[in-house]
């Protein structure tokens, strides 16, 4: 914030000139040209947008964008007021209420904005949520803690590495239960992630996030939080889990486990969706109900651990044309292990065979998941899949691709050698395969 | 009245539906469905903070009421953008160029370049909880009579979803209109009589629909009118449907404002002052327990509770009119039933009456130590109801001590208004960051200069020439969503211009009076009525009829209705069978009248084959028949 550009999104001659005067963002200025006078803020402009317009917002409330001329009269009347935040009192939480830790790691599941410029400035603090969803108080004490803060799409396998670690550290200072906000795009992955890495698990860790922004009234974060912090309070299970909404409708929310879910949409509020099973539990009515009679209950457990991740893992995605000197670069490169996303039951084209035996005979691991997204590989069922096995390639069940993937960095790391990476891998560790394959409509 | 003195000043917002191939901001088609909705889904609307740590007080209100939203849709007229489940979509072009053409035929500078903003509006008729709406324009002027009126700005913006239900726990809204274009044109609050608010919302109007780019039928246009006087304050009214009705509406608002004012001064002669308000609701159930009034005994009957509320010094002030069959009293119980969700209230300038007894009122009286001067509310409801429906009645005492207080009302039919929310604070806007912003290039406007219509007076002097029409039916066509048609209509037909204007004017208003749903009756439907009587195979007389039943029968043609209605044609043939019939019917008539019975007979026949016949093709049959007869007889 300290060295925020105080022309934002300006450039070029207009910029010059609206430097020359001294102007800045959010100064009330007046523009004469010939006949035309506007009075107004200075609105920064979109990144996107082209160098010939100044952006004002007039005393309505509107913003309008005046072409830029050379002659133009360009004047500060009043400079910018620094918008100031008063929060309204907080609610006094009860002190027999759990304590929850909310770690923020991006994504503005809180937030608030600036009519005067249109910028939108996350809440974090604890002191900031509660007075935006000051529903809150009544369900837990709620703390809240910033781990990082950045778009989900460039989180990387060490990002998981610390979330996992400061889940450990609120569990160990007696924290009854954790939630994670995270921008949605990825946030399945890490939920997987931290599914593996958190072995073990006394209480629960929930995973949220929202898919319309919560600078807007009809925005689906506060729903999606209070449900949140209420299963982290009450819950009866211990696992990773993610809060996101079940239907378009704001009245019921549903816990996904971290390993059986993807996101699905690209914009809708029920973007995401267990696979190949139901969801754990759900909230509506201000109370938790469980959908899964199997899971694994709060307890006194001891948290362990596991917080590696080995990167040299490989997503592949097949498709008709596929080129296997993919495989073969993946190889050279160092990779140690290989996702391959297959056709129906678990297929890739023969012509990719003699790559796979060339990467499995340098010590890689391979494993089979469906790009169906639905339903189970069997890789005995046709000759391609027969042959591909014989070549030793892992099949993964009914488990996701994206699951797959991150069991595979992690798997890599606990292990010494490939017999155990493996073992690891067919092992049901976070409910990550169902045994059985049910019906599914919708 | 002479409204200068009293400082008068009105200005307008007329919205207008825009005619365009899709929605604002997504590819649906602006229609609206009828049926059982195809899915239907439930929000919460959330009031977001201001910087400034503020909340709209109305809005949080009702968020906190817990009151659920519910959505109403189908996939032919709704996708994902007006579920609010999918980003917008570019903004619509052809809804742009519309509005650009309006600006240039107002005089109206465009802007450089147009940047979408989100205005917050939480009671649920936007599923965002905004509404999106960009200027387009700035200035302009607008001719009315001999007058020019100035104009604040031009925007687009999109219309909101239908509200088709209210109840204390949720809302009802169909999301079929969300996202159809809508044009706002407010002008600057320079209007000082409410004739010429009438007139030049109408001058708007016409303005409009000159373009041939504006929806038609009711509900496409409504205006909002901000009305104050010399010391009263600005009141936004509302979902005004009809333009006959502003002048009224003003007049009102005027009447109100003024009663108000003198209220205030009478509450300051009687030397009453805030701190004489007192929070203190008494709770007189037990006063009611043998009570005639219905209201009260259903109350109590439910264990409800009579809770009571004195207002020193208002005695006689609470019933007085404030414009025909609107009392102080009306206002406060429209507050009661907002905040309180009670049904209303009795005060005790209306009492004894509704059944309340006269001792009832003095028992009422002495419990809560009213003096003369003072009145006394009552509500029955659960004790909180009760509660927060006197504390929104004695805010409304205490605003009345002051005179007008600021607030948004809406407009009923009859040009009477009510409460519906406290006045929200200064628009809070922000940018739609999701549409990028589009500047309009010289270029774009000169080819939009093209288009523009002829004016409205150059169009109606063209029709009063080229159709023979007098100036009232010219104007009338004009003026009505029909211009268009009527000229198709007559350019493509062997029919009376006045005639079809009479039809899609008078005719429809007419139906319209009885309770009939004209819009029910399609464009396609009128085209058909006047392509069958240019064929001689419907006769004007058939219209009013056939017209009524349409609008009950919208699916139906006009040779149904004819057929429905027993008003098909009938041959020459038919109608000579039919006068020798009645002839030899009313012989002795005849005999006795001789031709002087043409007049009756003319009767008799009209009321049987009305519509189905030309009134001259009956005189002439008739006329001959009845000439054969006699000469019969003399022979």
């Amino acid at each position: 914030m300290m060295n925020e550009d105080v022309l934002r999104g300006y450039r070029g001659r207009l910029r010059e000139k609206l430097g020359s005067e001294k102007i800045g963002i959010g100064d009330l200025i007046k523009v004469e040209y010939g006949e035309k006078s506007y009075e107004g803020i200075l609105m920064p402009r979109l990144e996107s947008a082209d160098e010939f317009h100044i952006v004002i917002k007039l005393k309505t409330g509107y913003n309008v964008g005046i072409a830029f001329e050379e002659d133009m009269k360009i004047v500060r009347l009043k400079e910018a007021k620094k918008p100031t935040f008063k929060p309204p009192p907080l609610p006094e939480s009860s002190s027999d209420l759990p304590e929850i830790s909310i770690i923020s790691t991006g994504g503005t599941i809180a937030s608030r904005v600036d009519y005067a410029t249109g910028g939108v400035h996350a809440a974090i603090s604890s002191r900031d949520l509660l007075s935006i969803v000051p529903e809150l108080s009544e369900i837990a004490k709620v703390e809240g803690d910033i781990l990082f803060s950045v778009f989900s799409e460039n989180i990387e396998p060490k990002d998981w590495s610390m979330m996992a670690k400061r889940v450990a550290d609120k569990i160990k200072s007696g924290f009854e239960g954790i939630v994670i906000t995270h921008g949605t795009d990825t946030m399945g992955y890490s939920a997987a992630a931290l599914s593996f890495a958190l072995s073990s698990l006394p209480v629960p860790v929930i995973f949220v996030g929202s898919q319309r922004s919560s600078d807007r009234p009809s925005s689906d974060a506060a729903s999606n939080l209070i449900a949140a912090v209420s299963a982290a309070a009450q819950a009866p299970f211990a696992e990773v889990v993610l809060a996101m909404h079940e239907t378009s409708s704001d009245d019921s929310i549903v816990f996904h486990r971290g390993t059986k879910v993807r996101k699905c949409h690209t914009s809708s509020r029920y973007a995401f969706q267990s696979v190949n099973s139901k969801p754990l539990a759900r909230f509506r009515d201000r109370r938790i109900e469980m959908i899964e009679k199997n899971f694994r209950h709060r307890g006194g457990r001891e948290l362990i651990l596991r917080d590696k991740f080995n990167e040299r893992v490989a997503l592949l995605k097949f498709h008709p044309g596929f080129n296997p000197e993919i495989i073969d670069w993946a190889v050279d490169e160092g990779y140690k292990g290989i996702i391959l996303e297959g056709t129906g039951l678990g297929h890739v084209s023969s012509k990719c065979y003699k790559s796979i035996e060339r990467a499995i005979h340098e010590g890689l691991i391979i494993c089979m998941t469906s790009q169906c997204i639905w339903g189970r590989i069997n890789m005995n069922v046709y000759s391609t899949g027969r042959e591909l096995i014989n070549l030793g390639v892992t099949p993964l069940e009914d488990m996701l691709t994206e699951t797959a993937f991150v069991k595979l960095t992690w798997a890599l790391s606990q292990s010494n050698s490939r017999e155990e990476a493996l073992k690891l891998m067919a092992t049901n560790l976070a409910g990550e395969f169902s045994h059985r394959t049910l019906y599914t409509w919708k | 009245m002479e409204y200068a003195k009293i400082g008068l000043k009105v200005g307008l917002e007329i919205h207008q539906e825009l005619e365009t191939s899709h929605k604002l901001f997504c590819s649906c088609p602006p229609k609206l469905f009828k049926g059982p909705p195809e899915f239907i889904f439930t929000r919460l609307l959330r009031p977001s903070q201001s910087e400034l740590g503020e909340i709209d007080p109305a809005a949080l209100f009702e968020f906190l009421q817990g009151k659920m939203i519910i959505y109403e849709g189908d996939c032919e007229t709704s996708c994902l953008v007006e579920m609010d489940e999918e980003p917008p979509h570019k903004l619509n072009e052809e809804a742009l160029d519309t509005s650009l053409i309006v600006a240039l035929m107002t005089d109206s500078n465009p802007v450089d370049e147009v940047h979408v903003m989100r205005k917050i509006v939480v009671d649920g008729s936007n599923t965002t909880g905004f509404q999106r709406t960009c200027v387009v324009s700035l200035g302009g002027s607008i001719k009315s009579g001999e007058k020019t009126y100035e104009l604040e700005q031009i925007c687009l913006e999109e219309d909101a979803a239908r509200k088709i239900g209210d109840d204390a726990s949720a809302t009802r809204f169909r999301i079929d209109r969300l996202g159809i274009p809508l044009i706002e044109i407010s002008t600057a609050p320079n209007i000082h009589d409410p004739k010429e608010a009438q007139e030049v919302a109408f001058a708007i109007g016409r303005i409009l629909r000159s373009t041939g780019r504006v929806r038609r039928g009711l509900g496409t246009i409504r205006q909002d009118l901000n009305i104050s006087v010399a010391g009263g304050a600005v009141i936004e009214i509302k979902g005004v449907q009809k333009l006959e009705l502003i002048s009224k509406v003003v007049e009102y608002e005027t009447l109100r404002q003024l009663n108000l004012i003198e209220i205030s001064s009478e509450l300051q002669k009687r030397n009453i002052k805030d701190s004489d308000l007192q929070e203190e609701f008494i709770d007189v159930t037990e006063l009611f327990r043998n009570t005639k009034s219905k209201i009260i005994k259903s109350a109590t009957a439910k264990n409800q509770r009579v809770y009571a509320l004195k207002l020193p010094g208002f005695s006689g002030l609470i019933g007085r009119e404030l414009y025909p069959k609107r009392r102080l009293g009306t206002e406060m119980a429209d507050r009661a039933r907002f905040y309180g969700g009670v049904k209303g209230i009795f005060h005790t300038d209306e009492l004894p009456g509704y059944d309340i007894l006269e001792e009832e009122v003095r028992s009422l009286k002495d419990e809560v130590k009213a003096s003369e001067n003072d009145a006394v509310v009552i509500v029955a409801g659960e004790a909180d109801e009760c509660r927060n429906a006197l504390s929104a009645v004695l805010k409304r005492a205490k605003e009345a001590l002051q005179g007008v207080p600021a607030e948004t009302r809406a407009a009923n039919e009859d040009g009477t208004t009510f409460f519906t929310r406290p006045r929200p604070g200064a628009a809070r806007m922000y940018p739609e960051t999701d549409v990028i912003s589009i500047p309009i290039t010289s270029q774009r406007l000169e080819s939009l200069r093209r288009l523009i219509p002829e004016p409205p007076e150059e169009k109606l002097k063209k029709l009063m020439k080229e159709y023979t029409l007098n100036e009232k039916l010219a104007k009338q066509i004009l003026e009505s969503d029909f211009q268009e048609l009527f000229e198709k209509i007559v350019k493509e037909m062997n029919v009376s211009p006045t005639l079809v204007v009479v039809t899609l004017t008078e005719t429809l208003k007419s139906i319209a009076r009885e309770g009939c749903v004209v819009e029910n009756i399609t464009e396609k439907n009128l085209f058909e009525i006047f392509r069958l009587i240019g064929e001689g195979r419907m006769y004007k007389e058939a219209i009013y009829e056939t017209l009524k039943w349409l609008s009950n029968n919208s699916e139906a043609s006009p040779l149904e209705a004819l057929k429905a209605l027993n008003l098909e044609t009938i041959s020459r043939e038919e109608l000579r069978r039919i006068v020798e019939l009645k002839i030899s019917e009313n012989k002795m008539m005849l005999e006795k009248l001789g031709e002087k019975a043409l007049g009756p007979l003319i009767g008799i026949l009209m009321k049987e084959l009305r519509g189905k016949v030309s009134p001259d093709e009956i005189r002439n049959q008739l006329k001959s028949a009845i000439t054969t007869f006699i000469k019969d007889r003399k022979e």
